[in-house]
């Protein structure tokens, strides 16, 4: 549990994410029963390189807090669909440009990008160019291909 | 039968696509989905300095381009620690700035919205007036739709001559003017009946589906960020939040026009306070350029100047997320630094995704008609909701 600037933010490990949004939720003097935003932050160097962000707000008692989750890559995360019906698009999102998938999900499909899309955009690692900055980290690769179109 | 609706249908504000199950005439179930204006502007914004990215945001919800650069900027200047530098002149200007932009998207919002319902002409009432606050906009930036105008640390530049004339001569006409448009509107039956009772969600629900703005005040939900949280100084401005009761179609109608009130409201308290010329940022020369008699003249100011346009400015190791009241609702920019010159990660809240999300829940049961009238209520961009 941390705070900085002026928000509040509480880590906690997947295994305990569900027993904790729900008491976050349902009890009294929490009662977070508005899922604000889902979102996603990679940390490419990191082991757990993704830091799943949960912002919830009160419309009870008007204050907010952030809810992290660490994950590697190919590791799943616990859905909270169930507890906020408002999470559902969010964590598709998440799935889509990311690639962390949520265990427990309905409907886990890509939402912004087209369904054939390969690869998950927001990924550090992502390339922002298309395939040709691709291909210029390996320039042998780069130089066959121009031979072959030449 | 299914019918695809959209992506090319022209009242579907841009690209939303819904797939609908009928029978009859009636909605058995709706898909919606969205997608095709993805523009990935938060993973272009990774690439670029921090001032950079003020122009890229204003694109997301073009209906309210300044809301967003000015919810961005707040988040930043809460990393950089200079909130409480920033003059009251400017915290005011802001602020102003911002109700004419919420007053400008309503507008354009109440004549679509009208216009596909059948009352074709009240879109030229509200685009005349929609085009006067252009004019303001184009005066202040030189750009109509996205000004870019709130930089971080403050304004690009001071207020330019005739500014309060042209604002006040816009506040002293539009009381009128939001009444022509309710005696077309308000107790038309036609209106009453095609927009009563449709679309209607509960208060439970709106809060569970993540839905703010005017189509949670609309259902009960009495959340306004500029009362709950208030930035810039909204607590020291006299202004009401309009809620509904029944969250259908018309209560939504009826809650923008008073928000249009109370924006009126708003701007003529910050017009008020403004003065013509003075300071318009924080005259912190790391975070914004130098004013440029000085870049010609000394020599330190030049090298700021050049460090600011060259290298932009570090943002301490962090993140923050600040909300502002965008014209659809609670609207802000979480953003993550690693202490570099440009955003590690930035991600909006985009209040049109979640009524996207929760538009089938509105539209299922109803008529295949109403779901124009139930879309239209929803008051979704776009380009807000694929980013």
């Amino acid at each position: 549990m941390s705070f900085w600037v002026g928000d509040w933010t509480l880590i906690t490990s997947r295994e305990r994410l569900i027993e904790l949004a729900r008491r976050l939720r349902d009890d009294r003097d929490t009662a977070f029963d508005f899922c604000s935003d889902v979102t996603a932050v990679d940390w490419l160097a990191r082991a757990e390189r993704f830091d799943v962000v949960y912002c919830l707000y009160s419309t009870r008692h008007r204050h907010r807090v952030r809810l992290k989750v660490r994950a590697a890559d190919g590791v799943s995360v616990p859905s909270v669909t169930a507890l906020w019906p408002a999470a559902n698009w969010l964590e598709r999102e998440v799935f889509d440009l990311f690639g962390v998938r949520f265990d427990g999900h309905p409907d886990l499909r890509r939402i912004l990008m087209p369904d054939e899309w390969q690869g998950h955009p927001q990924r550090k690692d992502y390339p922002l160019e298309g395939p040709g900055e691709l291909l210029m980290e390996n320039p042998l690769d780069w130089l066959k291909l121009r031979n072959e179109i030449e | 039968m299914t019918v695809n609706m959209g992506p090319q249908h022209p009242s579907t504000h841009g690209v939303l696509r819904l797939v609908l199950e009928l029978s009859g005439e009636v909605v058995v179930s709706a898909d919606s989905t969205i997608g095709f204006l993805h523009t990935g502007i938060e993973k272009t914004a990774e690439q670029k300095k921090w001032q950079q990215v003020i122009p890229l945001v204003e694109r997301m919800d073009y209906l309210g381009a300044q809301s967003n650069s000015l919810a961005f900027s707040l988040s930043v200047e809460r990393l950089l620690g200079v909130e409480a530098q920033m003059p009251e002149r400017v915290r005011n200007i802001r602020i102003l700035i911002a109700e004419l932009q919420r007053i400008a998207s309503h507008l354009v919002w109440l004549g679509t919205h009208a216009l596909e319902v059948g009352a074709v002409s009240v879109m030229m009432y509200c685009f005349r007036e929609r085009e006067l606050l252009m004019n303001v906009n184009e005066m202040l930036a030189g750009f109509r739709m996205f000004p870019s105008y709130i930089r971080i640390g403050g304004l690009r530049e001071d207020l330019p001559p005739g500014f309060h004339d042209a604002v006040n001569a816009f506040l002293a006409r539009f009381p009128s003017k939001l009444n022509e448009y309710e005696d077309l509107l308000t107790k038309n039956q036609i209106w009453i009946k095609r927009t009563s009772g449709v679309g209607a969600l509960s208060r439970e629900d709106t809060i569970a589906y993540g839905l703010v703005g005017p189509l949670a005040r609309a259902a009960g939900v009495p959340y306004d960020v500029r009362k709950a949280f208030p930035y810039l100084g909204y607590d020291t401005y006299t202004f009401d939040v309009p809620t509904g009761i029944n969250g259908d179609v018309y209560d939504r109608y009826l809650v923008r026009i008073e928000e249009m009130r109370q924006s009126l409201r708003i701007a003529e308290q910050a017009i008020a306070r403004i003065t013509p010329r003075g300071q318009f940022d924080i005259q912190d020369y790391r975070i914004v350029p130098p004013p440029k008699d000085k870049v010609y003249t000394e020599m330190e100011a030049l090298i700021q100047h050049f460090l600011v346009y060259s290298q932009g400015f570090t943002v301490p190791a962090g993140e923050a997320y600040i909300p502002v009241e965008g014209p659809r609702g609670e609207h802000g920019f979480y953003i993550v630094s690693d202490g570099s010159n440009r955003p590690w990660r930035i991600k909006a809240r985009p209040p049109g995704f979640y009524a996207c999300q929760a538009l089938p829940k509105m539209i299922e049961g109803g008529l295949i008609a109403d779901v124009i009238a139930v879309i239209g209520s929803t008051d979704v961009v776009m380009g807000d909701v694929d980013r």
